[in-house]
């Protein structure tokens, strides 16, 4: 571990200050579950780093019947897994953060530490000058690739580990984001970024931008919702593949809703033409697996993970009727 | 830097790098019974209670944790004085090398303070953070049901 400068701001502004050039220069640090293992194996090396924790008002969770969902930045997967609100109007969100880490982890771990994680392939975590750490190539394509992405990926083909991402992006939530000259407001799939466009970044945040909210919105009545995560062990892993439905009904089909996915890209992913096929599917085991047949179709598997394809055809097949309640 | 640690109810004036987690300075100072197994948050065996909190003291910096609570097994019970939990895993054979017992009491603790009635699946998921290379969960959780019933009985 480097040394650094560890400061403890009480606002955003000052926080965002403190930041300056970018993350040679300073981090944020919040819950430091993903940011401690970083710094003990030099994968960042920053001057200073900006604990937030101090600053008021990011930890709030706040629900308004017809508006949604507010959470703070600094909320912890713990206070997700338990608030009685998310766990009725938002069972996504709750599932996730559920099969998330253990319960020590989920103590210290926030969502916008999860949702601005860095990835866990091991070229990038070990000792290998790899693409997305400013080297020539990303060792994983010619390599062991087994947990690698199947979609999106090239030249680098990492998966976004986080789960919370995952729930979020099937709820269509959206993220705030602090600058000292105004706040914006992005949905949350375009916060993130595709090894195409930068390979070196995960997400849009620049140098002195925080996260300062992240909103959901309110859940149509009826609203079904859930997630599912396949790891190799029960408990404590990083998804292999998951998947999260929302979605509506209206006797036996669905009215409209969508699907998003871990474990399968560089980004937390949808496959829009699938959510555009969702509205008026007809909730039966036969129609609900022909449909699945056509996921991810553009997916280009690895030498060792073409397994995943058909997983996360067969999760979302079950997860949806297991929703509907269609015995599988 | 320097800074003030409440450590099982007495307060400690220590000093210690920027760059130390918890789990350092709390060996650096006399608490050895929190155990340095993975320091990467993947094991448990360092586990502590931080204002109430149950976390990996290998994945907090000391420098977040000035003038906090802190509660360390000892804090639970002692060789003279055992927490029910402490007691009830001797009783059963609950501890072969030792190494991960510490982090294991504190997850049971913490556990049973939330759910003083726990089914066996509950206390399986509540040890989900915590290794023992000598593979003896059995006879922890056997442990922990005990504790259980005689802490609600108490």
């Amino acid at each position: 571990m480097n040394h650094f400068e560890y400061l403890q701001p009480t606002d955003l502004a000052e926080a965002s200050r403190l930041l300056g050039d970018g993350p040679d220069e300073a981090m944020i640090f919040a819950g430091g579950t993903d940011m401690l293992s970083l710094l003990k194996d030099d994968v960042v090396a920053p001057r200073k780093l900006i604990n937030i924790k101090g600053i008021p008002g990011l930890d709030d969770i706040r629900y308004t019947p017809g508006n949604g969902l507010v959470l703070g930045p600094l909320v912890t997967i713990r206070a997700i897994k338990e608030n009685p609100t998310i766990r009725e109007h938002y069972p996504v969100l709750a599932e996730a953060a559920d099969v998330l880490a253990s319960p020590q982890l989920r103590n210290l771990g926030t969502l916008g530490g999860n949702l601005c994680q860095r990835p866990r392939c091991w070229y990038f975590r070990g000792d290998f000058d790899c693409l997305r750490k400013g080297g020539a190539t990303c060792y994983a394509l010619e390599g062991r690739n087994k947990y690698h992405c199947i979609i999106g990926g090239h030249p680098c083909v990492i998966v976004h580990p986080s789960d919370m991402a995952v729930a979020l992006l099937a709820l269509d939530a959206k993220v705030t984001i602090y600058t000292p000259e105004e706040t914006r407001q992005i949905p949350l799939n375009e916060f993130f970024v595709r090894p195409a466009e930068d390979y070196e970044r995960e997400h849009v945040l620049k140098p002195g931008e925080i996260m300062s909210r992240i909103e959901v919105p309110a859940p149509p009545s009826g609203m079904l919702s859930g997630y599912r995560k396949f790891m190799e062990r029960a408990v404590w892993d990083f998804a292999v593949v998951s998947v999260a439905a929302v979605f509506t009904r209206s006797g036996d089909r669905i009215t409209g809703g969508r699907v998003s996915f871990g474990g399968v890209a560089p980004v937390p992913w949808q496959d829009e033409a699938f959510n555009r096929k969702l509205s008026g599917l007809r909730l039966t085991k036969r129609s609900v697996t022909d449909a699945c047949k056509t996921l991810l179709s553009g997916a280009e598997p690895l030498s060792e993970n073409a397994f995943k394809l058909p997983l996360a055809r067969n999760l979302t097949g079950s997860l949806l009727l297991e929703l509907a309640g269609v015995p599988l | 830097m320097e800074g003030t640690f409440r450590i099982n109810g007495r307060h400690e004036l220590l000093e210690f790098s920027e760059r130390a987690t918890l789990l350092q300075v709390l060996r650096d100072n006399g608490h050895q019974e929190v155990k340095e197994g993975c320091a990467e948050g993947q094991c448990g065996s360092c586990l502590v209670l931080l204002d109430g909190r149950l976390v990996n003291s290998c994945q907090v910096f000391a420098a977040a944790a000035v003038n906090r609570e802190i509660t360390t097994v000892q804090g639970l019970g002692t060789i003279h004085a055992p927490h029910a939990i402490q007691e009830a895993l001797v009783e059963v054979g609950a501890v072969q090398c030792g190494f991960c017992t510490p982090g294991m009491v504190m997850a049971a603790y913490y556990l049973l303070r939330h759910h003083p009635d726990p089914s066996e699946k509950e206390i399986r998921r509540a040890l989900d953070g915590n290794l023992c290379r000598c593979t003896g969960y059995t006879k922890i959780i056997e442990g922990i049901r005990l504790a259980a019933r005689r802490m609600r009985q108490a």
